[in-house]
């Protein structure tokens, strides 16, 4: 099982080796809350998906691990550093995905991805070269062909496709990345989960990314970590939010030319009576876990109904 | 240390590589020769007045003064537009997420700046010289007089233009805040005919701002010879240096705290907000 070899889970007490680390993180706009109290601890090279409705939090929660927006209360550390106090070395350690819309319009892709690559250059390492070099970084996002091209120029799928090689051109420790996929097409996001899985194994980036896809959280994320309410309700990997959440599978199966559906918490030992009791009448088995948008929707209407009132508690792991 | 300094080199790396993106546009030269043609219109019709009390043109008089208000509207009004205007498309939140990137993006601005203002008054001076050809005429000092408060110019202005751009709202506002003032200033500084048309406490009014300033200082440097049509008959140096240098140190000391505040404050939500605010603005 994947949750064997997971992380351990959020202690009470700040983990030193977590590369981001949020303890007890509340953020106030006057007198409305919008965060009321977030914990969770992500490590070195770890995907992490912050999922959740709408006006949730995880635009502020992110931005202020960007160091980009000042928190209210809590102990926030990314890189071993409290981002509002992060200089220019922290800095250069992080790489950061932003929307972009008509921000150097008169560049030149190559022009501006090797200026802001030089940014990085006083900050490499022996094990970590910066910058990433400036045609290798190009290819890497397929621009290899627009290379030349005026920004203002670029297909709206071109300029996602910049905004995350600027993101990484420092090579960095961690990436953060606010719905880089919202707007790309099918292949353009195919292209950019390959580049994710790339930029985590090859470089040990650690990675959080806030989406409203939830099969490309269920597909990207090693752990997804669902905010709703201004508090994490959920964290765990898919499989085991699935668990969690509704504990049920979906059998489906034929018999006597009739489609069936059952479902169950456990699956394997009513198939084993199905064919016990049916033996060859039964075809078309079909057994279907509950997929991320079914505990999603289901843990989202309990919180909005108010069903499960203020005891919804982040999921512990099961080693 | 090294980084910053490093950064500091890219700041002018990036002056370099905007100035050419400029130059490479139709708008900016549009822009330019747009600029030229209304001032040279202006001197055309003014080529016959003869000033009263100097023996020179109105038009001899007016191309310098026209040269000071260009550098009090592209200090002001220029930098305020392209600071409003980056802030709102992200373009400074690009260089907040780059390790030393605001101090290179406030360098590439002072250069951008300061080189599009070398260029627009080039081209303004050109065509001037045409229809006024005894500008030709200056000595070098005059001419190394003239560089000197185009320089004063830009350090007087361009940090008031940095303060206008950090506060506003957006760039239609900063163009508001900064080319209506400029242009109402130029309207009572002397610099389409005599100040000392005007009534005492309007005079007054304008030379308090760097507008009459300037345009009083290029008169000196390329037209001495027109000085009975000042007040007071006069070139003022020091009280042009006093006033001019007095909105440069306000300026100085100002503008780094408003423009690290509103740094601070960038985030890709506030450029997110700004974004739905243009376009419904646009639509």
């Amino acid at each position: 099982m994947t949750a064997a070899t997971a992380p351990a889970p959020a202690a009470e007490t700040p983990d030193g080796g977590a590369v981001i680390d949020v303890r007890g993180l509340r953020m106030r706009y006057g007198t409305m809350d919008v965060i009321t109290g977030v914990n969770f601890s992500v490590h070195r090279g770890e995907v992490i998906a912050l999922l959740g409705p709408n006006g949730a939090g995880k635009t502020t929660t992110i931005e202020i691990l960007e160091g980009f927006r000042i928190r209210s209360a809590g102990d926030v550390r990314v890189l071993g550093t409290e981002p509002a106090t992060g200089d220019e070395r922290w800095r250069a350690r992080l790489g950061i995905v932003l929307q972009s819309w008509r921000d150097h319009a008169r560049w030149r892709v190559r022009d501006l991805l090797d200026h802001l690559g030089r940014y990085y250059a006083p900050f490499a390492t022996p094990g970590r070269p910066r910058p990433i070099e400036t045609d290798k970084l190009i290819a890497m996002v397929g621009l290899t062909e627009h290379a030349n091209r005026r920004i203002s120029t670029l297909s709206g799928g071109q300029r996602r496709r910049l905004d995350v090689a600027i993101g990484i051109v420092g090579r960095p420790d961690v990436l953060f990345l606010d719905e880089p996929t919202a707007g790309l097409d099918p292949h353009a996001r195919h292209d950019f989960h390959d580049l994710l899985h790339r930029l985590s194994d090859f470089d040990d980036t650690t990675i959080l990314f806030t989406t409203h896809d939830l099969n490309e959280a269920e597909k990207m994320a090693d752990r997804i970590l669902i905010l709703a309410d201004g508090r994490i309700v959920a964290d765990g990997s898919a499989e085991q939010l699935a668990r969690r959440v509704s504990g049920q599978a979906e059998v489906r199966w034929s018999q006597d030319g009739e489609f069936l559906v059952h479902s169950t918490d456990d699956a394997t030992a009513f198939v084993r009576e199905l064919f016990a009791e049916h033996g060859d009448e039964i075809g078309d088995l079909e057994v279907r876990r509950t997929s991320l948008e079914d505990t999603y929707m289901a843990l989202v209407h309990r919180l909005e109904t108010g069903q499960s009132g203020g005891d919804v508690v982040p999921f512990k792991r099961t080693a | 240390m090294n980084a910053t300094v490093h950064g500091i080199q890219l700041g002018f790396l990036r002056g370099v590589i905007e100035l050419r993106n400029s130059l490479r546009t139709w708008d900016e030269w549009g822009n330019n020769i747009f600029v030229a043609l209304a001032f040279a219109v202006v001197l055309y019709f003014q080529r016959d007045t003869i000033l009263d009390e100097a023996t020179v043109a109105l038009a001899t008089v007016a191309l310098p003064s026209m040269l000071g208000t260009m550098v009090v509207l592209g200090g002001v009004s220029g930098t305020a537009s392209i600071l409003a205007f980056e802030r709102e498309d992200g373009t400074l939140l690009r260089a907040k997420a780059v390790p030393h990137g605001m101090v290179g993006y406030l360098i590439s601005k002072i250069m951008h700046s300061a080189g599009l203002m070398v260029v627009t008054i080039t081209v303004v001076l050109v065509a001037g010289l045409i229809l006024v050809p005894e500008i030709l005429s200056t000595s070098t000092v005059g001419w190394l007089m003239a560089a000197g408060i185009l320089i004063l110019g830009l350090l007087a202005t361009l940090p008031w233009g940095a303060v206008i751009g950090s506060l506003v709202k957006s760039p239609q506002m900063a163009f508001g805040l900064s080319a209506l003032p400029v242009g109402g200033l130029a309207a009572i500084s002397g610099i389409f005919y005599p100040i000392t048309a005007l009534a005492g406490w309007v005079q007054a009014i304008a030379q308090a701002f760097p507008v009459y300033w300037l345009g009083h200082g290029m008169r000196a440097a390329l037209v001495p010879e027109a000085e009975a049509a000042e007040i007071g008959g006069s070139w003022r140096y020091v009280e042009m240096l006093g006033v001019l240098g007095a909105w440069t140190i306000v300026g100085l000391l100002l503008a780094p705290p408003i423009l690290r505040r509103m740094a601070r404050r960038e985030s890709g939500s506030a450029v997110e907000e700004r974004r739905h605010a243009a376009m419904q603005r646009y639509s």
